[in-house]
């Protein structure tokens, strides 16, 4: 008696399939990838429990980078037009007004900064820069800088960031909370890198309670 | 899927006097192109960084010159905690002993045990901590700290200037640390 034939089956599977999810998920990763833009200051933050995302619309940003040097930026360009008027008509500076609106950020004294719109853009670095002249409070120029901003924006919306480095010392800090509070800004936001709440802990339990509420057992 | 029918219009049947065209397969395999795609995901993966900065808010007080608007608090109630340079953190209860006796070293792992321990040993309304960084700090111990009440929940806190006796406090205990 002769032993039925199995059918030899083919090991080889349709990898089709299994490409088209491939790309699929390759295509969303790109498309969802923002590119972190190269900075021309490099600054690592701290982590915070913090939770609420970094506002990006009308800020106005203080960044205190590693060596404890302190750059200002902001994104609105009206408001920079602003700046540079009141700037050449109060300081006789002739800035070129197309290369500061331009300027991503601003890391000088005021005297110096005619020299600094000269440079390309790229070639700015925030290594090399001077920084805005904060250390002592009697020629604390982000105090000026902060009062022209007040001026520009004149009570509308703005979100002042401070976004500093860990191994940056505490008196270039205390000296920007020295401009804020010169100026009445008394709200401000400090970016942090988002880090998870530690269990057990106060902040913990109140988290746990108040999603228990939301869904009760 | 990955294959074309190659064959005739309708050259199925294998007549005798159908010419036979070669059947080509098409079938390629696709295998390394998986490879190659799963190689580009782990990619993307590993180099994105999904995680957007947050803001960690702080409020601070009203400069004001006159000195009955500053905000009074209990003695029994403070915590002052004191920042140093490398990360030490000190902290005394209440108001400091001229000698120094209940002034104590911590670290930024023990001092949240020290927080949470003031914390329930305190009526709420009189718990107040002073937080006071010298010069050596960096603004990562300040951020820590100030997490750090965020993390316990203490409403009230305070960043103060050091003064200079407790500045001298700090670097003595600092740079006899140096010698364990």
């Amino acid at each position: 008696m002769s032993r039925p034939k199995l059918p030899r089956k083919s090991t080889s599977i349709d990898m089709t399939a299994m490409c088209d999810v491939a790309f699929l998920l390759l295509s969303f990763f790109i498309l969802t990838t923002k590119f972190k833009p190269s900075e021309a200051i490099t600054v690592v933050t701290p982590s915070s429990v913090a939770s609420k995302v970094a506002p990006d619309k009308d800020i106005v940003l203080i960044t205190i980078d590693k060596s404890g040097k302190v750059f200002l930026s902001l994104d609105d360009e009206a408001k920079k037009q602003y700046l540079v008027n009141t700037l050449n008509s109060t300081k006789n500076l002739n800035l070129d007004t197309k290369a500061f609106v331009k300027s991503t950020f601003f890391g000088t004294s005021f005297s110096q900064l005619p020299s600094f719109l000269v440079i390309p853009e790229a070639d700015r670095k925030g290594n090399l820069l001077p920084g805005i002249p904060v250390k002592d409070s009697i020629n604390n120029e982000l105090v000026e800088w902060l009062k022209l901003i007040n001026d520009a924006y004149q009570g509308q919306k703005m979100n002042l960031l401070l976004k500093g480095d860990n191994l940056s010392k505490y008196p270039s800090f205390k000296s920007v909370l020295y401009a804020f509070k010169k100026n009445d800004f008394l709200k401000f936001q400090m970016v942090t890198n988002p880090e998870s709440v530690p269990l057990g802990t106060d902040l913990w339990k109140l988290h746990q309670s108040k999603s228990d509420a939301i869904k009760p057992e | 899927m990955a294959e074309m029918d190659t064959s005739g219009g309708g050259g199925h049947k294998k007549g005798s006097g159908v010419k036979k065209s070669k059947k080509l397969s098409t079938r390629i395999d696709l295998t390394p192109m998986v490879d190659l795609g799963f190689l580009l995901i782990t990619f993307f993966i590993f180099t994105t960084t999904m995680s957007q900065p947050t803001a960690f808010k702080l409020n601070l007080p009203k400069e004001s010159d006159k000195p009955q608007d500053d905000t009074k608090i209990k003695n029994s109630g403070a915590l002052t905690i004191l920042l140093g340079k490398d990360d030490n953190v000190f902290y005394y209860e209440g108001i400091l002993d001229p000698a120094g006796k209940n002034f104590k070293s911590s670290t930024f792992k023990t001092i949240r045990d020290e927080i949470i321990q003031k914390k329930h040993s305190t009526d709420d309304r009189d718990f107040f901590v002073v937080i006071k960084p010298n010069d050596e700090c960096n603004y990562k111990n300040v951020i820590d700290i100030l997490d750090e009440m965020a993390i316990n929940v203490v409403k009230r806190y305070a960043l103060v200037d050091i003064s200079e006796g407790e500045n001298q406090l700090v670097l003595a205990t600092e740079k006899a640390g140096v010698g364990n």
